[in-house]
């Protein structure tokens, strides 16, 4: 017989400790990023870790102003990641030759704009970090271009050290003899948009050295390692495969079937695929939980009819790359898709 | 034998069973406490009433305290001894603890018994023999204690009879053991209970991972060749043992939580209860003891004991190596529906199937919460296909239209939303809490209505006396 009756602490089920935390898929997610930013380092110099550095801090005290102007506290929204999340999808938008603002003031509008004045994080309609994008390329359209090329070896190049880079970043201020003319150029989905716009075929567009076997040389690479980190996510039970896989498909099927119609004429699957920012889309963008739909059947509209108005914004629309502006638009759809995909509850109707 | 094919689980969640270490051993028996402390209200429905004195002597078997009616379930003593007290003491029952008259017995340790062990007859009427369930104290031994008896409503028909032995939440593995060790009884129980019932067929439903417990069941169903009894194995994925999701999986039935099981033809028993009916009619002996399963890493030799009903769970455990480490919860039930019990000095009643000693590593869980992601995995994995982010925050607003329009009622608090939950919202807990919310609005409403018709009924005859004015 026991001798002394024991004490116990009183919970309520369940007893079993949860599996997942937000905080912790956020750092995942940041992880599944890092072979790709190193990816387009290499390929592209140090824009994306210096804009990266910048939107973060911007980031976090936007967020920490706004948490204070609510009567919030700071600390704990600050640790759940999300914030730093926003800014590196945002790094990967924003050209390596911004200048600092760019960074700062997109990922300040992204936090405050598409997240807190809707409620702060789980609130937001929209994904925070493509509402910094859209404001961005729509404020900005001139620094939201300089691009630079790849470093291939048959491509004339340029590469600034990380102190020219970030002194250039920070005052504008180019090394002696540079200018930012030479250092930039279009992107690949830029000229194919010139290209039809000027009544060129395509396959007379992708003659230009900026285009590999398949998509934008060096984005080719990127997008990769993209692919990598979201199957990783996928793997590791951060996001589920409905979103991606569909996004792709809505965007490749109407690709494939136009260029196998005219091809040269319509840009093929496969440059869709590795081009601008369909991965990033597909992975990290579209699946964004707050801010896509909730059930499955739910996920697989949403992602499709992503992919599609990527397609034909790309194709047929005013800007190169689509993937916000679609990702946008059905973020505004959830609500109803949501409403229309709810399931039948067990035992009803 | 006949193949019952199941069908897909709606939601749930493949869990760590958390089984191995209390089916290392076989279950342990004979244990005698000094003192039972046993319950009144053992079961879902009235308490008996007792029948026995402070003073008296009592034998094993003999009859403490009688049902009223087929809503209840008699209490017998478990072994010899003589009752000290019959007062109100706390007991774990099905939901919770509540505070219930309990008859307190000073065991002697000579286990003598009011009749030697024999055979019982079948009774001839389907109403002397749910008579005979009431009077041998059976009840649903899977937990809810609900009285078997009580189980089949007038004039209903059964068409199959689910023995559950699914046994799908962590920790517990009762069920497992008594079908590894006792297959046969567990079998000719069902069988019993088939014939009580009338029923047409019966499954005997396991899950697939207690493969032990399947080979045994298959292997005595084929050498007994117990015609309308059938073994089928069920995926293992909580809570496909929960009785609706049950009836669900091996028939493709959803009942809502407004109807019974029974209603549809199904009727729902434990293989614990098959085996105590079993063990009823083959020597006589009434519901005294039932498998319990005392595990967790709190405990030092965790394992299953065939445990007399009123034994303090503080017996149980020193029965099992007594605790080790630190255990800081301990547990009623499995690790997703069981609740935490203040203390060990709480007695075994027929709702125990399990007791977990949970160290702070198993257990303790980062108080922490963050905000909702809408992330949607709470509604992946819900059987009652609901959409719990929604529901949180209706029940954050106490907002009964949007708790009804959501289906509250179909929760069946199994918890899963919880696990998956990367922010770390108690959401079983808001459910259960926001239940009161939309039964008050109920309540509330009803009485509207009533005035509402009493007030027309009033305006009419004053109508009607103007009229006639």
């Amino acid at each position: 017989m026991a001798a002394d009756p024991v004490a116990f602490e009183v919970a309520a089920a369940p007893h079993t400790p949860p599996k997942a935390s937000v905080p912790v898929m956020m750092r995942r997610v940041l992880y599944a990023l890092v072979p790709a930013a190193a990816c387009h380092a290499w390929f592209f110099g140090w824009g994306l870790l210096i804009n990266f550095a910048i939107a973060a801090v911007a980031a976090l005290l936007a967020e920490a102003a706004f948490l204070r102007l609510r009567g919030r506290t700071t600390r704990e929204a600050l640790r759940d990641l999300s914030a730093l999340l926003t800014a590196a999808l945002l790094a990967f938008s924003i050209p390596p030759l911004a200048p600092w603002w760019v960074p700062a003031f997109g990922s300040a509008a992204a936090i405050v704009l598409g997240k807190q004045m809707f409620g702060g994080l789980g609130k937001n309609l929209f994904n925070p970090a493509m509402v910094g994008y859209a404001i961005l390329l729509v404020s900005f359209p001139l620094e939201m271009t300089q691009w630079v090329p790849p470093r291939m070896g048959d491509i004339d190049y340029t590469r600034l050290t990380a102190l020219e880079h970030l002194s250039y970043t920070v005052t504008g201020e180019l090394p002696a003899g540079q200018s930012l003319d030479a250092l930039t150029r279009a992107t690949p989905l830029d000229l194919a948009r010139e290209g039809a716009r000027a009544g060129r075929s395509f396959s007379d567009v992708r003659a230009n050295s900026l285009f590999g076997e398949i998509g934008g040389r060096g984005w080719e690479w990127v997008s990769n390692f993209l692919i990598l980190g979201g199957l990783y996510l996928i793997y590791a039970g951060i996001i589920r495969w409905h979103i991606p896989i569909f996004v792709l498909a809505g965007l490749l099927l109407p690709a494939t079937l136009l260029y196998f119609i005219d091809a040269s004429r319509f840009a093929g699957p496969a440059f869709h695929l590795f081009s601008g920012g369909t991965v990033l889309g597909a992975f990290f963008i579209a699946t964004d939980p707050v801010s896509a739909a909730a059930t499955i059947k739910g996920r697989i509209f949403y992602g499709a009819c992503i992919g599609l108005l990527t397609y034909a914004i790309r194709t047929w629309g005013g800007y190169p790359d689509a993937i916000a502006f679609a990702v946008l638009l059905m973020n505004g759809a959830v609500p109803l898709i949501d409403r229309f995909t709810r399931p039948r509850v067990f035992g009803h109707g | 034998m006949l193949k019952f094919t199941t069908r897909r689980v709606t939601g749930g969640l493949r869990l760590p069973a958390n089984k191995i270490r209390s089916t290392e051993r076989p279950i342990r028996r004979g244990l005698i406490p000094p003192r039972l402390v046993i319950s009144t209200r053992q079961h879902r429905g009235p308490a008996a009433v007792p029948v026995v004195s402070v003073g008296d002597a009592v034998l094993r078997g003999a009859t403490l305290a009688r049902a009223e009616s087929r809503a209840g379930a008699d209490v017998h003593a478990p072994t010899s001894g003589r009752v000290v007290a019959i007062e109100p003491r706390a007991v774990p029952l099905a939901t919770g603890v509540t505070s219930e008259s309990c008859i307190v017995i000073d065991t002697d340790g000579l286990d003598r018994r009011a009749t030697p062990p024999a055979p019982i007859e079948l009774a001839a009427t389907t109403d002397a023999q749910l008579r005979q369930l009431t009077r041998a104290g059976i009840v649903g031994l899977g937990g809810a204690v609900y009285p078997t008896a009580a189980k089949l409503q007038a004039g209903a028909r059964c068409e199959l009879l689910i023995v559950n032995g699914a046994e799908c939440e962590p920790y517990i593995s009762c069920d497992d053991m008594l079908m590894r060790e006792d297959a046969e009884a567990v079998i000719r129980g069902a069988e019993i209970l088939r014939r009580i019932f009338s029923a047409e067929r019966c499954v005997i439903a396991v899950e697939r991972d207690k493969s032990l417990a399947i080979d045994a069941m298959t292997r005595t169903a084929d050498q007994l060749a117990v015609l309308g009894v059938t073994i089928a194995e069920l995926p293992s994925i909580y809570p496909a043992g929960g009785e609706r999701q049950l009836v669900e999986v091996l028939t493709g039935v959803e009942v809502p939580s407004s109807r019974y099981p029974a209603e549809f033809g199904f009727l729902c028993q434990n293989v614990g209860t098959a085996w105590a009916v079993h063990n009823y009619f083959s020597t006589g002996e009434p519901l005294t003891t039932r498998v319990v399963t005392v595990t967790g890493e709190g405990v030092a030799e965790p394992g299953n004991v065939d445990a007399m009903i009123g034994t303090p769970i503080a017996d149980l455990v020193s029965a099992c190596g007594g605790y080790r480490a630190n255990p800081i919860r301990l547990i009623h039930g499995g690790s997703m529906m069981g609740f935490a019990l203040p203390g060990d000095g709480l007695p075994v009643t027929k709702a125990s199937n399990c007791v977990i000693a949970g160290d702070p590593a198993e257990f303790s869980r980062d108080a922490r919460e963050w905000a909702c992601i809408r992330c949607g995995e709470c509604s992946n994995v819900c059987p009652a296909r609901l959409l719990p982010q929604d529901l949180l925050l209706a029940a954050r607003a106490s907002d009964p239209a949007g708790l009804e329009a959501l289906a509250l009622d179909e929760c069946i608090e199994c918890g899963c939303c919880d696990i998956v939950c990367p922010s770390h919202i108690p959401l079983t807990e808001i459910f259960r809490q926001a239940r009161p919310v939309l039964r008050r609005d109920r309540e509330q409403r009803a009485m509207g209505e009533a005035e509402a018709g009493a007030e027309a009924e009033a305006k009419a005859g004053t109508e009607a006396g103007n009229d006639g004015r």
